[in-house]
């Protein structure tokens, strides 16, 4: 991290941000948003300061995930302020707060290890809205003497907010999941199972060898290249159209959306590449929407308004039955391999 | 256009005879469950909820209540197979928040 400056106050010196992001920034966003090194994109927790910041200059909370930290000092412009980082470990604030990593205990041990009451004269915090989940504003007064006052959900809104002496609208507080929110996480999930599809599409390729004449590698490069392919196609309509489309699938629960993306793409599938084999062609209409409604399914955990109770309730239904139609699929698609 | 998941479905439960009208459940919840009517707090959007837990933590005078966890199929499955209760916390496994 390149600093502006420094500041200095009683208990020491204070290191600078900016608001302006560098080329850097954006491709360790680009980075982490591809889930590469996404665990270890980190800021040294503590306290920054920001523009020229002073006794009364208010105090907002993040976590250490790089990420988050560049988002909240890039809509900082024009702001003087003090920028607690809380140790997350490296997660950022919504996904910590869960874990309660962002939240109390550690909100008070950052403002006593920083000497924040004799850096500033006002006694209040502003921490982001989705930090609730792990930080409780009264204990956090009877603690440490400071008022939490919670800020929107999105760092975008915070010059408004401030600008309305910290009042937040319905829609800043509300959490959205509309389709370029769904877009930029789609990366993060194609990479999410990836190692597991290269597995399961080189065993696909393998046994695609099997014939009624033993074993053929020729057959293995033909319809088990192509089979592993399909796969791969049923994979990623579970995790890139199943989000983008999502809105427009007309069921609630997220298997059911990927069983549906994952039938519709079963048929484009067998139109463009037709099989006489009655066993391969039914085959391939189980298994794609099988393994689309899977890993649509682990799209819950991305979603921005899923229940623990919800999740569980639809799980009990969708997993026995995306099992027993994936085997179903598999055994008529090994069958094939013996008949064609 | 707001999203809805499954209904009837929420551990969510609210003593209204508890609530000491502070708002603060008002504020902190992302999904707008909770709004304010004579002073005390009602429940609006049940089926909105998340199971976040954010109210209930900071509901000082302890009216609400919520089995709060993570609505995700990979961490519910992390857990089973861990024998844990359900968690996102998939250190080195990469696409996790």
């Amino acid at each position: 991290m390149n600093f502006a400056g420094q500041v200095s106050t009683p208990p020491g010196e204070v290191n600078l941000v900016t608001s302006g992001l560098r080329i850097a920034d954006y491709l360790g966003a680009l980075k982490v948003r591809w889930a590469f090194g996404r665990n270890n994109y980190r800021v040294a927790p503590g306290l920054y300061g920001h523009g020229s910041p002073g006794r009364n200059s208010p105090v907002m909370v993040t976590a250490n995930y790089k990420l988050s930290f560049d988002h909240l000092r890039k809509n900082l412009s024009g702001i003087d302020c003090w920028i607690l980082v809380l140790d997350t470990k490296g997660i950022n604030v919504w996904c910590a707060a869960g874990k309660g990593t962002f939240g109390t205990n550690e909100l008070v041990s950052k403002i006593s290890e920083t000497g924040l009451s004799d850096i500033v004269a006002h006694r209040y915090l502003l921490v982001p809205q989705l930090g609730a989940t792990g930080v409780a504003a009264h204990e956090v007064k009877k603690q440490s003497g400071f008022r939490v006052i919670f800020g929107p959900v999105r760092a975008s809104d915070i010059p408004e907010f401030i600008n309305n002496q910290y009042k937040a609208t319905t829609a800043m507080r509300t959490v959205r999941f509309n389709l370029k929110d769904r877009m930029i996480l789609i990366p993060a999930e194609i990479m999410e199972h990836f190692s597991y599809l290269v597995f399961v599409m080189a065993a696909i390729f393998l046994l695609g060898g099997l014939n009624r004449h033993g074993y053929s590698l020729d057959a293995a490069l033909d319809g088990g290249l192509a089979a592993s392919f399909k796969i791969a196609i049923a994979y990623l309509t579970g995790c890139v159209i199943t989000p983008v489309v999502f809105p427009l699938l007309p069921v609630r629960h997220f298997f059911l959306k990927g069983a549906i993306t994952g039938f519709l793409i079963a048929v484009a599938v067998f139109i463009l590449y037709p099989s006489k084999n009655i066993f391969e062609t039914i085959a391939w209409f189980l298994l794609v929407p099988a393994v689309s409604s899977f890993i649509s399914m682990n799209f819950t955990g991305t979603s921005t308004f899923t229940s623990l109770s919800g999740v569980l309730k639809e799980m009990k239904t969708a997993i026995p039955l995306q099992i027993s139609i994936a085997s179903a699929g598999l055994l008529l698609w090994i069958i094939a391999r013996f008949i064609s | 256009m707001k999203q809805l998941y499954l209904e009837n479905v929420v551990s969510l439960e609210y003593f209204p005879e508890k609530c000491n009208g502070c708002r603060m459940c008002t504020i902190v919840c992302p999904h707008g469950v909770f709004e304010m009517l004579d002073k005390r707090a009602v429940i609006v959007n049940r089926d909105f909820c998340m199971e976040c837990g954010a109210c209930a933590l900071n509901c000082a005078s302890g009216a609400i209540t919520v089995k709060s966890g993570v609505g995700c199929a990979a961490g519910i499955i992390n857990g089973i197979l861990r024998g844990t209760e359900p968690t996102c916390d998939c250190s080195g496994s990469p696409g996790c928040c």
